[in-house]
């Protein structure tokens, strides 16, 4: 007798790429490690995935430099380049690799994110694709022109407001409006093209769009927060959740979570892609991935930035403390969130005595420095071994329902993904899980998700 | 009073002409989408884009521009229409700009950017990142937009509504200079957000543990009418150090703007005389804004119809009225004739002030190779043009230096 999950067929593996980005997962002090910003690490890096079939190439953003103590946070890579115009610069270098950038709907208007959208579509034949953000800090308001207008509590209103106004002008074109009959001198089949009126609680415009509906229609969506608010945004509006959780039990429960989420809207669980971050170390046999994984991490906390992540949870200035001497034996100051700035880290940190107490306890126990009581508790990589155990580790997690995938976060710019493709790819393809060539053109066809012209076309027949 | 003398307050000098073309949907005339060298299907297309900068290319300019507007095409200045018969519908110009940069090498990429409705925070940093995906040859060209449709568009300002025959009035002059001076505003925000990171900032430095040395990274600090902002930049200082602001004007209030923060300015004279006065009026600005001493190119703008016969290019431009149903006329002076009578008028353009030409191809797929393949050979054989491109960035090929950071210690 054939057991469920021999029944149940095989889950195709999506991947994707996360660029190095500013925070100490990215390892600058490697000798392999190469520039941040210049466009030849972003080409190389996009060519590499494209080379091993990748989906999506992945960026993160922040509107500002973190800051710590009052004084820019200069521990991790800083600088970055602008989202919409690396990608489209990509789209240049690539032919199949999604681009999907994240933008943020508090410090930007849907008329003009919804023309860079749909300009990179054009620019790239349809494979962009929309990290939503949000974001309400008077910190990072400093850089524009509104300032910090927007209360916390509003800005999931606003996201969603923002999203279903830039999907009204996507939808403004419907994509037959171009005639260009130069006999008749038609050029547009109707003077009313790209019209739109919303008027809401965010915004309130009207008028036409300017860019004629593009090859995707609209970009695919992602979502990131991880709230419950965010995981009910996911659930109604995004085609894929750009997640945290790549272990397999924490990973199994946020897609039972969110998948299950999805019927409250009429949705399918296979419009609604989960797709964790994960960091890797590869190794030719596992043992020395142990090994390079244990020194990866020592890179990535120097004795600074172990001091600079106590002051996350102390909320204090800890620089007088010695890195390699024990825990502070002072309490965290409980008041408002001061010491870093531009970073949703702190957040995670909900009780920081109980935090303190606990990292106390456990630094006494093993005789763990300040350092090593960071390096300890903080995330060993998703994937160490060699090829072949995290290609199996991999297939694993998403044929138990982990995930449909991973963005895989690499810690070396720009080559930090190569071993990757040269050595996990052809073993995941060999067990048949994987992709060996693109089989459609846009991005929507490599994550499987519908053209958006098609659910329209199927509600307006309902 | 000879040109020359009047010169001296910095144009940058050069015994060459400098070369621009504005690159706009099927051409310059409403009617160039209709003809058999138009690809008026390809409009939206990253291969369309690629064509016309390569041809840029081959012809050894100095820049492309690209237009843009944040609301559809009209054929009213201050509304929309409601025509079908033209070309609408654009792409984003700084993205048409990062999707054929690296597909060239030489040329400079100037997009437009409407900076009424815009935030300078983001287009800084997307205009350094155009420079770095060109490796050091980006510029942008400012623009402001005072229709009121396009406020609807973001729904953040009321704009009253706009009538040409009131450009005059005093509402609307206190309109158009409180829109310039934003303007001016936002050219220095975006200016010190470019030099808001020191070119050796970055410095990963293993010892210390420190990536970048934050004594080398700079508040910005800009407070306006309009805005503030903050800073420093997210992104580094950009390879060109400045990328080049450029701005089309056509009176005194624009011209106080390109005096003020511009590289270049491109201005509309349909005659030496008129290219004259404007230089002039343009340098006394420029000594008024303490400027003096800085390079500003004046470009002249020319909507051009370039045949090897003067009446084929005459009859090119008639065809076209009688297609458009109305006679094309613009903000520029429409030539039509060969490119030896177009390098003749370059020529006494020149004398009287300009440094420089941005062309506008009536009908992109003809006038842009008839510029490229003959007007610049004819200027090349009169010892005016390039022979092959001398710098890499663009401000080398403007004669620009890289300029020193404001902010760094100069001890």
């Amino acid at each position: 007798m054939s057991s469920t999950s021999q029944d149940k067929p095989r889950k195709q593996v999506h991947l994707a790429a996360h660029f190095p980005g500013v925070n100490n997962t990215t390892v600058w002090s490697d000798p392999e490690a190469g520039s941040h910003i210049e466009f030849s690490s972003f080409a190389h890096f996009a060519r590499t995935a494209e080379r091993a079939k990748f989906d999506f190439l992945f960026l993160a953003e922040g509107l500002r430099l973190r800051e710590q103590g009052g004084k820019v946070y200069d521990l991790d890579v800083v600088g970055r380049p602008d989202t919409f115009t690396i990608l489209t610069a990509l789209a240049a270098v690539t032919e199949h690799l999604g681009l999907t950038g994240t933008i943020n709907s508090t410090f930007n208007e849907p008329y003009e994110v919804a023309r860079q959208f749909a300009s990179l579509d054009h620019l790239s034949d349809g494979r962009a694709a929309w990290n939503v953000v949000t974001s309400w800090d008077a910190f990072t308001g400093e850089n524009f022109r509104r300032g910090g207008f927007l209360p916390q509590e509003e800005r999931y209103s606003r996201a969603k407001e923002f999203l279903t106004t830039a999907n009204e002008l996507f939808d403004s074109w419907h994509g037959d409006e171009i005639v260009a009959d130069a006999q008749t001198g038609t050029f547009l089949r109707d003077a009313k093209a790209g019209a739109f009126v919303h008027q809401g609680q965010h915004f309130d415009i009207q008028g036409q769009f300017n860019v004629p509906r593009s090859p995707q229609g609209r970009p695919v969506i992602f979502q990131a927060g991880d709230s419950d608010e965010g995981r009910e945004f996911a659930a109604s509006s995004a085609d894929a959740i750009f997640s945290r959780y790549a272990t397999l039990k924490e990973g199994q429960a946020f897609y039972t979570d969110v998948k299950g989420r999805l019927a409250r809207y009429g949705r399918t669980r296979d419009q609604l892609l989960i797709l964790p971050a994960a960091t890797f170390v590869l190794g030719d046999t596992d043992a020395e991935a142990e090994e390079i994984s244990r020194e990866v991490r020592r890179q990535q906390v120097s004795g600074a930035t172990a001091i600079k992540h106590l002051e996350f949870v102390w909320n204090r200035d800890l620089s007088a403390y010695d890195p390699e001497g024990p825990l502070p034996d002072i309490d965290p100051d409980l008041g408002e969130h001061t010491i870093a700035r531009g970073r949703a880290q702190v957040r995670m940190y909900r009780d920081p005595l109980a935090t303190a107490r606990e990292w106390r306890e456990l630094a006494a126990a093993n005789k763990w420095s300040i350092r090593d009581l960071v390096i300890e508790t903080g995330n060993r990589q998703a994937f160490v071994g060699s090829p072949a155990t995290v290609a199996e580790t991999i297939d694993s997690f998403v044929q138990a329902d982990a995930s449909d995938g991973f963005i895989l976060v690499p810690h070396i710019t720009p080559g930090g993904l190569d071993a990757f493709a040269d050595t996990v790819v052809p073993l995941l393809q060999e067990r048949g899980v994987y992709r060996t060539e693109y089989e459609g053109t846009t991005l929507r066809d490599h994550l499987g998700l519908a053209h958006p012209d098609n659910v329209r076309d199927e509600r307006a027949a309902s | 009073m000879s040109a020359s003398s009047s010169l001296p307050v910095s144009s940058p000098s050069s015994p060459h002409l400098h070369l621009a073309v504005a690159l706009d949907g099927a051409g310059w005339h409403p009617a160039a989408w209709r003809e058999p060298v138009a690809r008026p299907r390809e409009l939206l297309t990253a291969g369309y884009w690629t064509d016309l900068v390569t041809e840029a290319e081959r012809g050894l300019l100095d820049f492309v521009t690209i237009e843009d507007a944040l609301g559809l095409q009209s054929s009213h200045v201050t509304e929309p229409d409601s025509r079908t018969d033209q070309v609408r519908g654009r792409l984003d110009a700084v993205l048409i700009a990062a999707r054929v940069a690296p597909l060239t090498s030489h040329i400079g990429l100037v997009p437009t950017a409407v900076v009424t409705h815009t935030e300078p925070f983001h287009i800084s940093k997307a205009i350094a990142t155009l420079d770095y995906v060109s490796t050091g040859r980006a510029g942008v060209r400012v623009q402001v937009s005072a229709r009121a449709h396009e406020a609807a568009h973001f729904g953040r300002r009321t704009l009253p509504p706009l009538r040409i025959e009131d450009l005059d009035s005093p509402a609307v002059r206190e309109l158009t200079t409180d829109l310039f001076d934003e303007a001016a505003d936002y050219v220095e925000a975006v200016r010190r957000l470019w030099d808001s990171w020191e070119d050796d900032a970055e410095i990963r430095d293993v010892a210390t543990g420190r990536f970048v040395d934050r004594d080398k990274l700079h508040y910005t600090d800009f407070e306006g009418k309009h805005f503030s902002v903050k800073g420093p930049s997210i992104t580094p200082r950009p390879p060109q150090g400045q990328p080049v602001v450029s701005a089309l004007a056509h009176a005194t209030v624009p011209y106080r703007l390109v005096a003020r923060a511009a590289d270049i300015g491109y201005v509309t004279p349909h005659d030496a005389g008129q290219a004259r006065a404007i230089v002039e009026e343009i340098r006394a600005e420029q000594r008024a804004a303490g400027r003096a001493d800085e390079p500003l190119h004046v470009f002249g703008d020319l909507v051009v119809f370039l045949d090897d016969d003067p009446a084929a290019a005459a009859a090119r431009r008639e065809r076209l009225d009688a297609l458009a149903g109305y006679p094309y006329t613009g903000d520029a002076r429409i030539f039509t004739g060969t490119p030896a009578q177009l390098a003749d008028l370059l020529q006494e353009l020149a004398e009287a002030g300009l440094s420089g030409f941005r062309l506008r191809p009536a009908v992109l797929g003809h006038d842009l190779p008839a510029v490229t393949r003959g007007l610049v050979p004819e200027l090349q054989r009169r010892g005016v043009f390039r022979q092959s491109y001398e710098a890499d960035t663009l401000r080398g090929l403007l004669g620009l230096s890289r300029p020193a950071n404001r902010y760094a210690a100069t001890a």
